[in-house]
């Protein structure tokens, strides 16, 4: 089953400062090579930590399904 | 409009650091601003020099980059001149407490409609890490590898005692409450000075040994307070006050002469 949310990062924006990694309560995102990614998309709840911590306007959490 | 479409993307991504507040700083005041459903054009934001007044070039708002210190010179002219405008002063400790210090208080005491969000990171970033009026004291900067002597400012205390009507202070670990007190300087009618408390994790933190963002960050929590607890840096609104407008007297004064009433 899909999440409830998006959580999309964008890598060109992202410098892997790994602050969002910290706030999150979910342990959705991980520090990947030098950016974050997303390890475990099911378990967001939409609290928007992450983005609204952000500091490179890397990251966008939505509600519904991929829009693909 | 939604916080991210105020960015001029083809500036972005920023050049600040990795890790540094101030881009947190710049989402809390996009999003407060975006709440209030604001025009880009009726926006002017204007900064001064150094890291935080990077700024206003990604912004797509009118923006004035001007020189160090002298955003709030800058950003009273445009208020005089287009009273309309919803006038914004991003400037960092150095810029706004040491050269343009002189043009702060008298802002403050003027009461000019200008939200002006100072980003203290304790030091002069751009220019390697010298100490600014801000840096605490004993705290090592480039300038000060023993320990600073100087004792730094109260920043909201200094912006009441010149006359502010509106002065409150945040922390970029705390973006939730961030944008609310920007918001509320935002609406206010008078000036208002926000000073934000944010990382510098590539000069002060590591002059400081005080590790990476996400530990400057957890100092914050640890050492900043929204409800008043003893020996932490309080965070909150200390000021708000109605009070006559410079722009608003002004303009009154130039209509009972025009008048030919004279002085009231």
């Amino acid at each position: 089953m899909a999440g409830k949310f998006q959580v999309r990062i964008l890598p060109a924006y992202c410098k892997g400062c790994g602050i969002c990694v910290s706030v999150c309560p979910k342990q959705v995102l991980g520090l990947g090579k030098d950016k974050a990614q997303v390890v475990q998309p099911d378990q967001c709840i939409g609290c928007l930590n992450c983005e609204y911590h952000c500091p490179d306007f890397a990251i966008t959490v939505t509600e519904g399904e991929k829009d693909e | 409009m939604k916080y991210k479409d105020f960015l001029r993307k083809d500036k972005m991504p920023h050049i600040w650091c990795p890790g540094c507040g101030h881009g947190m700083v710049l989402s809390s005041f996009l999003r407060a601003l975006a709440k209030r459903e604001y025009h880009p054009d009726k926006v002017a934001v204007i900064s001064g020099i150094g890291c935080s007044s990077r700024a206003s070039g990604y912004l797509n708002f009118n923006t004035l980059h001007t020189t160090h210190g002298r955003a709030i010179p800058f950003a009273t002219g445009i208020k005089m001149a287009k009273p309309e405008l919803k006038v914004v002063v991003l400037t960092g400790d150095g810029d706004s407490a040491a050269i343009g210090g002189n043009h702060l208080i008298h802002a403050a005491r003027r009461n000019i409609e200008l939200t002006v969000i100072v980003f203290n990171n304790n030091i002069y970033g751009m220019t390697s890490g010298q100490y600014s009026p801000l840096t605490p004291h004993m705290r090592l900067a480039t300038t000060a590898p023993y320990g600073n002597i100087d004792y730094p400012f109260d920043l909201v205390k200094l912006a009441e005692g010149a006359g502010a009507s509106f002065v409150a202070r945040g922390a970029t670990a705390q973006p939730r409450h961030l944008e609310k007190i920007i918001g509320q300087g935002l609406d206010h009618n008078g000036f208002s000075l926000i000073e934000v408390i944010t990382q510098c994790p590539t000069y002060f933190g590591r002059k400081n040994r005080m590790g990476s963002a996400v530990d400057m960050l957890q100092w914050q929590r640890d050492n900043t307070s929204t409800t008043g607890k003893e020996g932490k840096i309080p965070l909150g609104i200390f000021v708000q006050e109605e009070r006559p407008e410079y722009c608003a007297n002004y303009h009154h004064l130039v209509k009972t002469v025009a008048e030919g009433k004279g002085s009231e």
